[in-house]
């Protein structure tokens, strides 16, 4: 296996953040860490990167002990951070050659793929403005573009898509994931957004510094099973939602929001049989959706994805 | 916007093929480059904001001019009846020209923690002593840059340019600015919010330096006074200033006072390497969260 993480452990205080952690990834995986705030990605991500040293266990590249303590193992990774830790009063340019030096990039070679990826992250024009200049999408833009100068082999990202605009997300991540088919770069991340956790080979869903479960995101779609679908009432709920209960009971709907909430298996069966029973004029509108790895963690743990763990700030 | 087309070719063509090993700087070289880049950074930085450069001379001028004008009619010094306060005082002005530059220059680690940019040293390659090398030898060229140009005004201060001892001044200097700035960036490691940095410098650092000699003398001053006086290595680098501003062949007594110069300049190398150890080893912790 490329990447092992051997029972990584870590606390602060009283408080275990990383328990007994275990996960084999796979060269050019793309592996997410769900969960929410309080979970245990940041201790994780921070276990990964180096930032912090486990308490025990240990983090393995191709069966060889590679603390990211040590230096040698860091000038494989390349991090994005949630908040981009670029240099304001830098400009675009120098920001992209101060993360060049930083990972000992002769100039000559520093200077070719800066220019490459100038071009690629389309800030060309930009380059020479200062960072503080920037809109948010242009420096998660410039951060993505100096992290990947020296070609990382392991991509580590922080919740990359906070702050940044969708279209901004999705075009950087078809960026990361062409290169990760072609230099088989691996890309770990942590998330509490399902709409990225989408984007993973597989994902460790993370709850109280352990996984939880560990799959695909099909796999851990289908813990739910069926669909999700929303009628959208023209009157009133409670009184439609018994209406839809009459012979149905087994449905369970439950009103959310003024809608009527309803997890069915084959859901495409179910609404043109309760459009035809409620009637012409009862309904806004109707959809249905696939489940989420939002309600995927609901299920797990009973809680939702954007729940806050109480946690205790210790510094250790 | 990140580019839709895909003509611009993704992976380099240097090399890196499918899962291609980089061919990976050695670890000197990588330390040595990140050290100064880190420097370079700050300087950058500090003299793109104009406003900096001036506040750190500006503000010592005046404090030399009113203070020393204001003082000179009531101060002597016992058989050196000559030595006017303006030219008393001028040696602890280009000490607290020192003082400010190293410790402002080097609490911007607080700024670039929470700014962020911190994070990207840490998870790159080199080695934390680098950091904390590149970002003291960043307050230290700085407090340098600036001391030379207060020094220039010597001449009003009644010393001559002639006389001064320049290799002196520039270990006495040196070794200042590497301690202070070592200091600066041990607290700001510790304290990580630049209020708390404020109220350090205030009470520990401003005193400390009226306590350097840098305003009266360390003779005639109460017993505790002189005893912190003694173990203050700020009044080491007062002395030696002011030794260096007379030259080495003045033997101005009651003025320089009674130690030596091999004894300050031993004071003030130990008091660099041991803030710099300190600097090191606060900054190689992982204990605490990043």
């Amino acid at each position: 296996m490329f990447l092992t993480l051997d029972k990584l452990t870590r606390s602060f205080g009283e408080r275990v953040a990383v328990n007994a952690l275990s996960l084999e990834i796979a060269r050019g995986e793309v592996f997410g860490f769900l969960g929410p705030n309080g979970a245990g990605k940041s201790t994780t991500f921070h276990l990964l990167t180096g930032m912090l040293a486990p308490d025990s266990g240990e983090i393995r590249i191709d069966g060889q002990p590679a603390p990211p303590t040590s230096g040698r193992v860091r000038e494989r990774l390349g991090v994005v951070f949630q908040e981009p830790s670029l240099d304001d009063k830098l400009t675009g340019l120098e920001n992209l050659q101060l993360g060049a030096a930083l990972y000992g990039l002769s100039s000559a070679v520093a200077k070719e793929r800066i220019a490459r990826m100038l071009a690629l992250v389309e800030l060309k024009d930009r380059a020479a403005e200062t960072v503080d200049k920037y809109s948010g999408g242009m420096r998660r833009r410039l951060e993505v573009a100096r992290v990947l100068l020296h070609h990382p082999e392991i991509l580590i990202m922080d919740e990359p898509s906070r702050g940044i605009d969708q279209v901004t997300q999705r075009r950087i991540w078809e960026q990361l994931l062409e290169l990760r088919r072609e230099r088989r770069m691996t890309i770990l991340l942590t998330t509490h957004q399902p709409e990225e956790a989408e984007y993973c080979d597989r994902i460790a869903v993370l709850d109280e510094g352990r996984v939880i479960a560990c799959d695909t995101p099909d796999a851990l779609r289908r813990m739910v099973g069926g669909d999700i679908v929303t009628l959208e009432p023209t009157g009133n709920a409670e009184a439609l939602r018994d209406q839809v209960m009459q012979g149905d009971a087994i449905l369970a709907p439950r009103v959310v929001d003024g809608s009527i909430v309803i997890e069915a298996p084959q859901g495409h069966t179910l609404i043109p049989r309760l459009v035809e029973k409620l009637g012409a004029g009862a309904l806004k509108s109707v959809s249905m959706r696939r489940p989420t790895l939002g309600d995927v963690f609901v299920k797990l743990t009973g809680r939702g994805l954007h729940h806050e763990t109480a946690t205790k700030k210790v510094n250790a | 916007m990140i580019a839709e087309t895909t003509d611009t070719p993704l992976t380099s063509n240097d090399g890196a093929g499918a899962a291609a090993q980089e061919i990976r700087p050695s670890a000197l070289r990588l330390n040595v480059a990140t050290v100064l880049t880190l420097l370079s950074r700050d300087l950058k930085r500090f003299f793109r904001q104009r406003s900096r450069v001036v506040g750190a001379l500006v503000q010592p001028l005046i404090f030399w001019l009113v203070i020393g004008s204001g003082l000179s009619a009531s101060f002597r010094i016992e058989g050196a009846s000559d030595v006017g306060y303006v030219q008393y005082f001028y040696p602890g002005i280009v000490m607290l020209v020192v003082l400010f530059t190293s410790i402002f220059t080097t609490m911007s680690v607080i700024e670039d923690r929470h700014k962020g940019f911190l994070q990207a040293v840490l998870v790159a390659p080199a080695s934390r002593t680098a950091l904390v090398l590149g970002k003291t030898l960043g307050g230290v060229s700085i407090a340098m840059a600036q001391a030379i140009m207060f020094l220039a005004l010597l001449p009003f201060a009644g010393y001559h340019l002639s006389q001064v001892d320049w290799p002196l001044m520039a270990v006495v200097l040196l070794t200042v600015s590497i301690g202070l700035s070592s200091i600066g960036f041990a607290i700001a490691w510790w304290l990580d919010s630049t209020q708390g940095y404020h109220v350090v410098m205030s009470v520990l650092l401003i005193p400390l330096w009226i306590l350097s000699g840098a305003m009266f003398p360390q003779k005639g001053a109460p017993i505790w006074m002189s005893l912190v006086m003694k173990l203050n290595p700020m009044a080491y680098g007062v002395s030696g200033i002011r030794r260096a501003l007379y030259g080495a062949g003045s033997s101005n007594a009651s003025v320089l006072g009674s130690s030596q110069s091999a004894t300050e300049v031993a004071v003030l190398v130990g008091f660099a390497l041991g803030s710099l150890a300190l600097a090191v080893r606060m900054c190689a912790r992982r204990g605490r969260k990043p």
